[in-house]
């Protein structure tokens, strides 16, 4: 057995290759129709028509609305208070040791367990979603600031001194911006996970936004509709994706 | 540099923390600071609990979780394994396939549950294809991962023993990937029952999250106590235990 | 080439072909080089001269561009010929076994037999002074330690010709000079050929038979050098007279070779 270095890939340009892997899923995607049938799936393009024909009707933005408000509202929470708690958190030595494995058994339970509590606590509608949107969204904030903050390297805080700053200058010109690509990493997820769990609050026990426009259109079979907010929430998770990633990785080139 | 009284005090203060919660909710919930409807004591809760473990038709909807999540978890790890080597085996595949494993846990998983359920009808298939979709693609980055950082001189290693193929992957490069492997199971194992449970939970005709759902929509407070807290106790000892066993592991390798 | 010739390196070069935009890398060579039997051979050189490729080429890791190397009298393609064994820089050893089944991993994957596994694991225990560690891991142990244990899982293979590209690298230099006497009581008690890289010319002179320098990048031998010194010698060999003068004429040559390095690649 004969071991080589494995050889630079040839460079095709990232947006090749990104056009070879969208096509790659619309292949499959048809091919998928042809398989499930017409009563189960529309294929690309009838669902992109579709798409077009709902993005005019007053029905959908209305709940597009209704979405955007209770994931905003679960963002504003959880991405502030998140960084912040997380932060304490990571300076404060005990509180990060008694906190972690509470925050980590949080991340890995089934958290949509819990909705019921909360709808009974917050009542149905936007306060209870927004609580399960934040409850989702402020665990990997924490876990990750936390981290971010512990991970410092300890030769920075004596930089630090040594230059005689005061321990707040220390922490905004030098602490934060090194614990920054971690934090940011974190709200990212948080973004993610933020979305999950508004949407599965309104497919759950909700009369308005997407997700209750998903679960109704599966009542009456509408497989248009499904497809298209299905393609819908996807294409928007996965460009937000894409962008907060690309600030990230910008973060991280710096340091 | 972390054990000793460190740890331990961070054991107690925690235990603490979570006695005085739960003692807080008891009192709040008996003296009716927190109404019933809204919440019955944790003490009740344990006893629901068990009474819940008589119940035949719970017994059946716990078979039925349990035995969604074991086979998406199984089909998880086996698909997510050879996905993994797959990709570390042709880097071109891997560099395409980049940004889709990049973005797909942003994309909130369970948005296909109702093209699921149209496909294969109201079941135990579409919660189990979520389970398995939600699990996969972890074990699939970290096996990846494992195997990217396999240091490059044991691969010499290997050929100063002269190892076959067979034998470099079975003795050097698993065991080498192996905490990687791990991490990749711990996050498919809580990834399927967050897909097989939330899924239930929003629309099904049987387990655990179906369980929840329903007796909340019917008023049962108990067993939708009952059951909501078997789920937990249930995630959070597989989750212990596999940490537990983790840390016996890694301790060996001095954290390599 | 004479019967005394253990290993023979004749015209190798390596190059490594043109990548994208870039052109073929004339990494070494040509280089001709003869060791005996039993022989300890350093080589010195600046950084990214080629020495560790050499070192690949003498294993049968990698094949050279032209020329070629005999190991004991058959030419060296393709594999790692039998009775060759290799010490790398990095480390090596294997943190999910023990110390004893480190060893033990090359003589188990050859199928050799249990009772002769334990003898010999044994012994190479003994010589390495690791008896007490055989049943810590890996990552129990110091870094010097765990060069040990690639040291006895080496040589519990008895190889005829012991490659060893920087071994003592990453350790402090105190633990190096002791690590460097060990070398030396392991070469006598097996009678191997060694080759050995190292960065530090006090080192290459207080543990060879000879020393070869080498240029920068592509590597070729400028100089051998041979410090005579007598075959059961220690680290205590830096009081002898010798030893100053033959340090300064590698460094003499080396110098210069360092800077053309350094010019010739003032990125890391």
């Amino acid at each position: 057995m004969k071991i080589e270095r494995v050889a630079a890939v040839s460079p095709l340009s990232r947006a090749g290759e990104v056009a070879i892997l969208v096509g790659f899923l619309i292949v499959a995607w048809q091919l998928l129709h042809y398989l499930a049938g017409d009563i189960a799936m529309t294929t690309p393009l009838q669902t992109f028509r579709y798409t077009a024909r709902l993005l005019v009707t007053q029905d959908f933005w209305v709940n597009a609305a209704a979405s955007g408000q209770a994931f905003a509202g679960a963002l504003a929470i959880g991405l502030v208070a998140g960084p912040v708690i997380g932060i304490l958190f990571g300076f404060h030595r005990l509180s990060g040791e008694v906190a972690e494995p509470i925050l980590v058994a949080l991340y890995s339970i089934p958290k949509v367990i819990l909705y019921p509590i909360i709808l009974l606590v917050f009542g149905l509608g936007l306060a209870a979603e927004v609580a399960f949107g934040t409850l989702h969204g402020i665990v990997p904030v924490m876990l990750f600031t936390m981290n971010a903050v512990r991970n410092i390297k300890p030769v920075l805080v004596r930089t630090g001194r040594a230059l005689g700053l005061s321990t707040f200058a220390m922490m905004r010109t030098i602490l934060l911006p090194a614990a920054l690509p971690e934090i940011f990493t974190g709200l990212r997820i948080g973004f993610s996970v933020t979305l999950l769990g508004t949407i599965m609050s309104e497919m759950f026990g909700s009369k308005r936004g997407l997700g209750f426009l998903l679960m109704q259109a599966l009542g009456v079979n509408d497989v248009q509709m499904i497809m298209a907010l299905t393609l819908m929430l996807v294409a928007f998770a996965s460009i937000a994706n894409a962008i907060l990633m690309s600030f990230e990785r910008q973060l991280y080139r710096r340091t | 540099m972390k054990h000793g009284f460190g740890i331990r005090e961070a054991t107690l203060v925690r235990a603490a923390l979570l006695a005085v919660l739960v003692a807080v909710l008891e009192i709040a919930c008996r003296t009716g600071l927190i109404q019933r409807f809204t919440m019955i004591p944790p003490s009740e809760m344990v006893v629901s609990l068990v009474r819940l473990f008589q119940n035949r038709d719970v017994l059946a909807d716990a078979g039925q979780t349990l035995l969604s999540v074991f086979i998406a978890l199984a089909c998880a790890l086996v698909a997510g394994f050879a996905m993994g080597v797959a990709l570390y085996a042709f880097p071109r595949a891997r560099r395409i396939a980049d940004p889709l494993l990049t973005t797909y846990y942003s994309v909130p998983v369970f948005v296909f549950y109702p093209l699921l359920i149209v496909l294969f009808g109201l079941n135990a298939i579409p919660k189990t294809v979520i389970g398995f979709l939600y699990a996969v693609v972890v074990m699939a980055i970290n096996t990846l991962n494992g195997l990217e950082r396999v240091p490059f001189v044991y691969w010499k290693t290997a050929q100063v023993h002269h190892l076959s193929r067979m034998q470099t992957a079975l003795h050097l490069i698993l065991p080498c990937a192996g905490p990687y492997l791990f991490t990749g199971a711990k996050f498919a194992i809580a990834y399927a029952f967050v897909g097989v449970i939330g899924s239930e939970f929003i629309l099904s005709t049987g387990g655990l999250g179906y369980r929840v759902s329903f007796a909340y929509n019917n008023f049962q407070s108990d067993v939708m106590y009952g059951v909501i807290l078997f789920v937990l106790v249930i995630v959070v000892c597989i989750n212990m235990a596999l940490y537990a066993w983790e840390r016996v592991l890694m301790e060996r390798r001095g954290g390599r | 080439m004479n019967n005394g010739t253990f290993v023979a390196v004749d015209g190798v070069t390596r190059v490594f072909p043109a990548r994208a935009g870039m052109r073929d890398v004339h990494a070494l060579g040509p280089v001709d080089l003869a060791l005996s039997r039993r022989e300890f051979f350093a080589v010195v050189g600046p950084s990214g001269c080629g020495k560790s490729t050499l070192l690949e080429i003498i294993a049968g890791l990698q094949a050279p561009t032209s020329g070629h190397v005999l190991f004991d009298g058959t030419v060296v393609v393709g594999s790692v010929p039998r009775g060759i064994g290799v010490i790398f820089q990095e480390d090596a050893s294997f943190p999910w076994l023990t110390v004893r089944d480190n060893i033990a991993f090359g003589l188990r994957r050859e199928g050799v037999d249990g009772r002769t596994i334990e003898r010999r694991v044994a012994d190479s225990l003994a010589l390495t002074g690791l008896r007490a560690f055989a049943d810590a891991y890996p990552g129990q142990l110091s870094g010097g330690m765990r060069q040990r244990v690639c040291i006895a899982r080496t040589l519990v293979l008895e190889p005829r010709l012991i490659l060893l590209d920087e071994p003592f690298g990453a350790l402090d230099q105190q633990t190096r000079l002791l690590m460097g006497d060990e070398l030396l009581r392991l070469w006598r008690e097996t009678g191997a050929t060694i080759f050995l890289i190292t960065h530090a010319l006090d080192e290459a002179t207080m543990l060879s038979d000879r020393v070869g320098i080498m240029s920068a990048r592509p590597g070729r031998f400028l100089d051998v050098v041979t410090t005579g010194w007598p075959r059961d010698r220690d680290s205590k060999i830096v009081a002898a007279p010798e030893f100053g003068s033959i340090t300064s004429h590698l460094w003499s040559i080396l110098r210069d070779e360092s800077i053309k390095a350094i010019e010739a690649n003032p990125v890391a």
